[in-house]
């Protein structure tokens, strides 16, 4: 549908964008990513962190104090301390959904669209604007006013509106949180089946962490205007490069602790090894390979139990590469203080009287001294028995809790899996500078 | 009936729609959208003559208006003939200023509430500033601007202080259908007063009227 007309115009397909962005203030911003065609990437962090100034920069609609803003061989902006050259947001040619839509309230929904296809000859832009209602599964509506619609029908408006242009970008501005749970997820999925069709750079603002990893290639983390952090979904989730980072994904368990030489680490040639959290032992996978080991975790969480599936080598080999390419784990020797970090779903629950494989992993026994009840799943708080101070926190099924009896006061035990065991540098040291001491 | 002074009113009241109102609409985008030092002292004396007293404001148009300064010297160089002062052209400059509240105060409301994603929409969706302005910004404040032109209407049709300073009561020239009342009142006609009067209300109940329905037609989502 869009694809013959873009070539009509001759506009090359599928640009790479590229975005460097610095300034001091209004909003600290210090910057730098890509995004290529077809990819979805998806900014998070906090409120006020910046991801949507990050987004009204590409649009035009803000300009930093040092930009380049690049797609492919055209360059959208360059600007060095507030001086340079910065196209226009007309001449942008990005399609931007707004986080309330920002439709056109005197246009009806035709008209919405047509007002973006000032490309086309007049005579063809109701056509084409019925086509892409067409696209946004909203065909018959296009004589409502926004006013008339349901936020989900404003969402598709403002999406085709976004399309019309034939963008070279789609920036979308938490398109998904004007509107209610289950338009969210239906919106989501026809966002995920659309981006199948596009050949172009998107990038989604959210604050919704499991809106990111359900929809993103790759995430970006972003704090204060900082990029922490940017790669695929599951490395943001299991191999953090900083505890922030790790707070910001929703981490808990995030401790300190020493490495120590795993006592049988001798026969494979280099030293292995061990964890020793406030005295207690803990093994570790090996070193080059954090991020497989996590994502075995976050596996676990589907599994919900301690039976480890074959499934988990396949992803091994995938994310290998990853840890690689994070320097944070091959950076590590005995004697360093380190911080770590464990996903609460490689924290597994002992079965009373039902011991399996995982359970003689890190065994670390405790009280229960908390139980919160989320619907089907229940949070649980453990104070281990050598370290009452640092809780650990996991979630169980509600009904596994109330069978196996964890309440307030009763002794239970955990194993920490070892694969999913993340070291990250040491605070003192810094966030993403790795090992200096 | 003073025929001649419903002539001069109306004359008037037209006058300073179409002059003031595109006047008034860069004033008040101006003000509506930007935020730099010296912002509110215009935004002050744009609203000094909804507190200035008709006969201060008056005076100091008079002494504006004399031979000798430069708006005398202006209306000359434009073809003016005579004094500026009890001109029909002093008093519609002088219509501008006392109208110049009422004109830009609504307009400029109604342009600070068109929320800014929808002028930035209308940026991204590719409409240069000019399109925007007569697609998006000129409709979604179309009711601030037709409350400015029914106040400016009325507000010309019935000044009184300032059109009687400026202007004086010459017959045919500068007598309002206000200061024709007054005139007639003064002479002791008030059955004549009476008619002026019921015939400006009745102006003055059309044109607003007007005005309010082609609001509700034009103005904002259904």
């Amino acid at each position: 549908m869009g694809a013959p007309e873009r070539s009509e115009r001759g506009v090359r397909r599928g640009a790479r964008l590229v975005v460097r962005l610095a300034q001091p203030a209004p909003i600290p911003l210090d910057v730098a990513f890509d995004c290529s065609p077809g990819e979805l990437l998806a900014l998070i962090g906090p409120s006020g962190s910046g991801k949507t100034t990050i987004l009204r920069a590409i649009a035009g609609l803000a300009t930093p104090r040092d930009a380049l803003i690049r797609l492919g061989d055209c360059i959208w902006a360059e600007l060095h301390g507030g001086s340079g050259k910065a196209l226009s947001p007309q001449a942008r040619r990005s399609g931007l959904v707004f986080q309330d839509y920002a439709l056109f309230p005197h246009l009806d929904v035709i008209g919405n669209i047509a007002t973006a296809l000032g490309h086309l000859p007049r005579a063809q832009r109701k056509a084409r604007a019925r086509e892409l209602l067409a696209r946004v599964n909203l065909e018959g509506l296009g004589g409502r006013r926004p006013s008339a619609l349901s936020g989900g029908q404003r969402q598709r408006v403002a999406l085709a509106r976004a399309l019309a242009r034939e963008p070279a970008v789609l920036l979308l501005d938490e398109p998904f949180s004007a509107v209610d749970h289950a338009t969210r997820k239906r919106l989501q999925r026809e966002l995920a089946q659309l981006r199948q069709s596009l050949d172009i750079p998107c990038i989604l603002v959210t604050h919704d962490l499991r809106e990111a990893i359900g929809l993103a290639d790759r995430i970006a983390l972003i704090d204060h205007g900082r990029l922490l952090q940017i790669g695929p979904p599951e490395e943001i989730l299991s191999a953090p490069v900083s505890p922030r980072a790790a707070r910001l994904v929703g981490h808990t368990n995030i401790f300190e602790g020493r490495l120590v030489a795993a006592p049988d680490g001798a026969s494979s040639g280099g030293a292995r090894l061990a964890l020793d959290w406030r005295g207690k032992r803990l093994e570790l996978a090996d070193q080059r390979g954090h991020g497989v080991g996590a994502e075995q975790g976050v596996g676990a969480e589907q599994r919900a139990g301690a039976e480890q599936s074959a499934g988990a080598e396949q992803s091994a080999g995938r994310a290998a590469s990853v840890g690689e390419e994070q320097d944070v784990g091959a950076a590590f020797g005995v004697g360093d203080e380190v911080t770590w970090m464990i996903p609460s779903s490689a924290i597994v629950l002992h079965r009373r009287g039902r011991p399996s494989r995982g359970e003689r992993e890190n065994p670390v026994p405790g009280t229960v001294i908390e139980t919160l009840v989320f619907g089907a799943e229940t949070q649980v708080t453990l104070e281990p028995a050598h370290a009452p101070e640092l809780p650990l926190t996991f979630q169980i099924s509600t009904h596994a809790a109330a069978r196996n009896g964890i309440r307030p006061g009763v002794a239970a035990t955990v194993s920490l899996l070892a694969d999913a065991i993340h070291l990250m540098a040491h605070p003192a040291e810094g966030n993403t500078d790795g090992r200096t001491r | 009936m003073d025929w001649r002074a419903i002539d001069i009113s109306l004359s008037l009241a037209l006058w300073a729609i179409v002059l003031l109102i595109p006047l008034a609409t860069l004033l008040a985008r101006w003000l509506a959208w930007t935020r730099v030092r010296g912002r509110s002292l215009v935004a002050t004396l744009i609203a000094l003559p909804l507190v200035l007293p008709p006969t201060v404001l008056g005076f100091y148009l008079l002494e504006a208006f004399a031979p000798g300064t430069p708006l005398a010297a202006l209306f000359r160089a434009l073809g003016g003939s005579g004094s500026l002062a009890f001109s029909f052209e002093g008093l519609v400059l002088a219509a501008l200023i006392f109208n110049l509240p009422f004109a830009v105060q609504p307009i400029e409301r109604a342009f600070e509430a068109i929320p800014p994603h929808v002028r930035e929409a209308a940026w991204v969706s590719g409409l240069g500033s000019w399109q925007t302005f007569w697609r998006i910004e000129l409709p979604l404040a179309w009711p601030g601007f037709v409350t400015a032109i029914a106040l400016v209407f009325a507000h010309s049709l019935g000044e009184f202080g300032v059109v009687l300073m400026v202007g004086g009561n010459i017959e045919g020239v500068t007598r309002t259908a206000s200061v024709a009342i007054y005139d007639k009142m003064q002479a002791l006609d008030s059955a004549g007063a009476g008619r002026m009067s019921l015939l400006l209300l009745a102006i003055s109940f059309v044109a607003i009227a007007i005005v309010n329905a082609s609001a509700r037609r034009r103005g904002g989502p259904e």
